[in-house]
């Protein structure tokens, strides 16, 4: 999957030349099979609260080697910063400046992740100081050598930093799953969600539907769900109902060929798992294209398609899914606590050239998880969205060869992601620990330069 | 007791087709083995038979390369299905496939399997081309010669006229007439009008059009290679555009004296698989699988159209009634017909010759005719003219279809539903299979 690019600059020659004319030198990712330990050691873990003493003890029972502090150590897997306590702007270099000295001695694929709590509108000199973190994190993730990332935590006031939501976003983000992801900030709103106890299968015991599952970075998530345990309903357009049987075929899964912006598709989607006795715990809804063109040449036959696939679909699938019924309810296709995950763009965040119809769907997703997860707060579900930078698939393979290239280089990790790196966060927001998150869209674009 | 004591019900469970292609279309190039394990794949997938080890795939194909001598076993290990699940390759003509569906029907009746997939594919784009019998008999020579030189002298008998290539025949053997000259004589014989021809051939466009637009085809068919239905299909064409071609058939044939068939009333040359799953009642329980319809009974007859005793295409109107009879019933007993449109005028013949007096005195030897049908029970969902006509891939489509109509139809009404399914073949034959929906 590497490009021809990477491939060059990582040979001896390329490395040689890359160095001396100045040219990005993208690191390898780690992904989950290459680095399958959750923590990289040793961890110092930065900070004086009480929270910050809870996270290392939480590390500790995670089987890491905790450290408090930088001194004796020559080298630096992970270091977490706890700043849950800062009161005001000057409390961030004493607890951050120590990292300053130890940033040379990171370890390649290092993970920097700051905990704090987000700006509230009361409190004006600590409101400062959290919403310092911010602008400290991502800039520090830009400087990050070496495929390693920096990303934070945002715990709610009154969420404890052991509650599920941190713990589970803190394990992703130490992870190898989230190799792509830096530069971000995870938002725990509530105590929602429970710890997992089957670390190998996260997602045992659910049921996973995908939309556009039968390639690219739907089949991806296919698998990765199915990797964590859960079993598969998946879904696409009749046309790639052969690609969707081998799938079907190779994970188990329950394939069902709909095209979702039919004007029946979520009754149709609903008999159909009725039909087959499924009931889904999350709901990926993935389905989506492109009709790029500049907005001076647009025409209603590039726009509608998009926005119909793109976002109208998400609509009418997850209204017959809730209306067909709640948990417990006969009838009803939804489990306890459903998940659904949709997928944005950063386009639909930062905007691109040539892609207002897409832009337009993908943002519209943004705003619609937002108000999809106060919808199904009642069934103790959560809605969230995964938000794509230039990911490495057949539809990019199409890019034009010189906007693919600097769109590869335009992110801090100066390569494109896989679609496995979408699928992880997917699987994560997925995950019982991730309750606690709630009408979040979360980047994973390696800080791609745009938008937030 | 065992198993082979308990006489079961052959129980249709399903099935599952790739869109059927014109010839020379989007299925070009592809062959034969990769549509029908397309077609089985996406079986094996909508009913989870990952691992399954079944008691029979039977399946064929009518245009078979010499290459593909095991095609239905090799179809099948190219799948999920336990590799250790037996195959056969069944042969006649275009019902083939209904062939496979009577032999795995019977061999559940009789407990000698408790499950299987009666199949079969065709593609008019990929058929066998041989090469003359003179340069086969070379050839042979000299793949027999013992030394170089006995191999390079029997080599130099090669004339250029050697190396043409020979086409397959599209025509009988025995009358080098084309089956739709042949059905140009039969459709003259009835009097069958370029009226009631176009006009069935517009009702099964619209029909099946309707019926994918109703999803009735979301759990029968599986898209294949960007196609996600039929490509013939053409549900918005008009009776004034039909009207509009001129005949093809029968053009320059004394014995019909006004030509009516066309390309828009005869099913082109198509490419495509399908395949039914069947099973006894206890291997569909054990699987959670819904029965749809049970096999009840099945008959085949050939008819001499060599000696021009009857047409090529009329061996099912002679099966029918011997079908009937078999069961008790009459022909207006049944609920659904799909009576496979070769020729939109097969179907019209036929169902005249049902209607005559004289035929059915004669011909059938019964004391009257068997009398009309209710039309609007008729292919009910299109048919052949409609989805094309992959030979041997007929017969599995058109099972898995009037299984699907069956069982809705009986849930629907709660009662016992029974539907006929005839289809010609070439060389005079025919088969028929009468089905029953079952609805628990």
């Amino acid at each position: 999957m590497t490009d021809a690019y990477t491939r060059f600059v990582r040979s001896t020659p390329g490395k040689l030349l890359a160095k001396q004319v100045g040219l990005p030198r993208p690191a390898p990712l780690p992904r989950r099979g290459d680095r399958p330990e959750p923590v990289l050691g040793p961890v110092v873990v930065l900070g004086e609260s009480e929270g910050a003493d809870q996270i290392a003890r939480e590390l500790l029972g995670w089987g890491a080697d905790v450290r408090r502090r930088f001194e004796e150590l020559r080298g630096v897997g992970t270091v977490i910063a706890v700043l849950d306590e800062i009161t005001a702007p000057a409390d961030l270099g004493r607890i951050l400046l120590p990292l300053a000295g130890a940033m040379r001695s990171l370890a390649p694929g290092a993970r920097v992740v700051t905990i704090s709590r987000p700006a509230r509108g009361e409190d004006p000199g600590q409101d400062a100081a959290r919403g310092g973190v911010e602008g400290f994190l991502r800039s520090l993730a830009h400087e990050m050598r070496a495929g390693g990332t920096a990303n934070g935590i945002l715990a709610a006031d009154g969420v404890g930093l052991t509650a599920p939501g941190v713990l589970g976003s803190l394990r992703f983000l130490l992870s190898a799953r989230s190799a792509f992801v830096t530069g971000q900030l995870l938002r725990v709103s509530s105590t929602a969600g429970s710890t997992t106890e089957d670390r190998e299968n996260p997602l045992a015991g659910r049921t996973a539907l995908v939309t556009g599952a039968a390639r690219g970075i739907g089949a991806a998530i296919a698998r990765t769900l199915a990797a964590d345990g859960a079993r598969l309903v998946v879904l696409d357009v009749p046309g790639a109902g052969t690609e969707l049987s081998r799938l079907a075929n190779e994970l188990r899964a329950v394939p069902i060929q709909l095209d979702v912006t039919a004007p029946d598709a979520g009754q149709r989607l609903v008999a159909a798992l009725r039909d087959r006795d499924q009931r889904l715990d999350i709901a990926v809804l993935n389905a989506g294209i492109t009709r790029d063109k500049m907005f001076a040449n647009m025409t209603a036959e590039r726009w509608d398609p998009v926005l119909a696939v793109n976002i109208a679909s998400q609509i009418s699938l997850t209204d017959a899914l809730i209306e067909a019924g709640g948990a417990g309810e006969t009838g009803a296709v939804l489990g306890d606590q459903p998940r659904v995950i949709s997928l944005a763009s950063t386009s639909g965040i930062a905007g691109n050239r040539g892609q207002t119809n897409y832009a337009a769907s993908k943002a519209g997703v943004i705003a619609f998880v937002d108000a999809l997860a106060a919808r199904l707060e009642s069934l103790g579900g959560t809605a969230n969205a995964v938000a794509p930078g230039f990911i490495e698939t057949e539809m990019t393979a199409r890019m034009p060869a010189l906007t693919r290239e600097v769109a590869r280089r335009l992110n801090s990790l100066q390569q494109g992601g896989l679609p496995v790196d979408v699928a992880e966060t997917i699987a994560f927001l997925a995950s019982a620990e991730a309750g606690g998150l709630r009408g979040e869209t979360v980047r994973v674009c390696g800080q791609n330069m745009v938008g937030k | 007791m065992t198993v082979s004591d308990v006489p079961s019900d052959a129980l249709i469970l399903g099935g599952n087709r790739i869109p059927f292609a014109r010839s020379g279309g989007p299925y070009a190039g592809i062959s034969n083995q990769d549509m029908l394990t397309a077609a089985l794949e996406g079986l094996v997938a909508r009913y989870g038979l990952q691992g399954a080890k079944l008691g029979e795939v039977a399946g064929g194909a009518v245009l078979k390369l010499a290459g593909d001598l095991n095609l239905t076993r090799e179809s099948a290990l190219g799948t999920p299905l336990d590799p250790r699940t037996p195959a056969i390759d069944v042969s006649r003509a275009c019902a083939t496939s209904l062939e496979t569906v009577i032999r795995v029907s019977n061999k559940i009746q009789l407990g000698q399997i408790d499950s299987g997939i009666a199949c079969g594919v065709d593609s008019a784009s990929d058929s066998p081309i041989e090469v003359t019998p003179r340069l086969r008999r070379i050839l042979h020579r000299a793949f027999a010669a013992k030394t170089a030189g006995q191999r390079i002298k029997a080599l130099t008998a090669i004339r250029p006229a050697d190396l043409a290539p020979v086409p397959p025949r599209n025509g009988e053997p025995r009358t080098g007439l084309s089956m739709g000259e042949h059905q140009a004589q039969t459709a003259a014989q009835w009097g069958v009008t370029r009226q009631a021809q176009d006009e069935l051939a517009l009702a099964s466009h619209q029909k099946l059009g309707a019926a994918y637009d109703a999803g009735f085809f979301d759990d029968l068919v599986t898209g294949y290679r960007g196609l996600s239905r039929d490509q013939n299909l053409r549900p918005d064409s008009t009776l004034e555009k039909l009207g509009s071609l001129k005949p093809v058939f029968g053009v320059s044939s004394p014995e019909v004296p006004e030509p009516t068939m066309t390309a828009g009333n005869s099913t082109p040359l198509s490419d495509g698989a399908s395949s039914v799953l069947m099973g006894s009642r206890q291997w569909a329980d054990e699987r959670g699988l819904t029965p749809l319809a049970r096999v009840v009974d099945a008959r085949s007859a050939a008819v001499d159209f060599v000696h021009g005793a009857e047409g090529l295409l009329m061996a099912p109107a002679y099966a029918v009634p011997e079908l009937l009879d078999a069961n008790g019933l009459t022909l207006q007993d049944l609920d659904f017909y799909e009576i496979h449109e070769a020729f939109a005028s097969t179907v019209l013949a036929t169902l005249s010759a049902w209607e005559s007096e004289e035929f059915c005195r004669e011909k059938l030897g019964r004391g009257g005719a068997l009398g009309a049908i209710d039309r609007s029970k008729l292919n009910v969902v299109g048919s052949s003219l409609a989805a094309g006509h992959p030979f041997a891939a007929t017969g599995g489509r058109i099972t898995a279809t009037l299984a699907k109509l069956l069982h809705q139809k009986e849930v629907e009404t709660g009662r016992v539903q029974r539907g006929l399914i005839s289809v010609c073949a070439a060389a005079g034959q025919g088969t028929v299979v009468l089905l029953e929906s079952v609805a628990d």
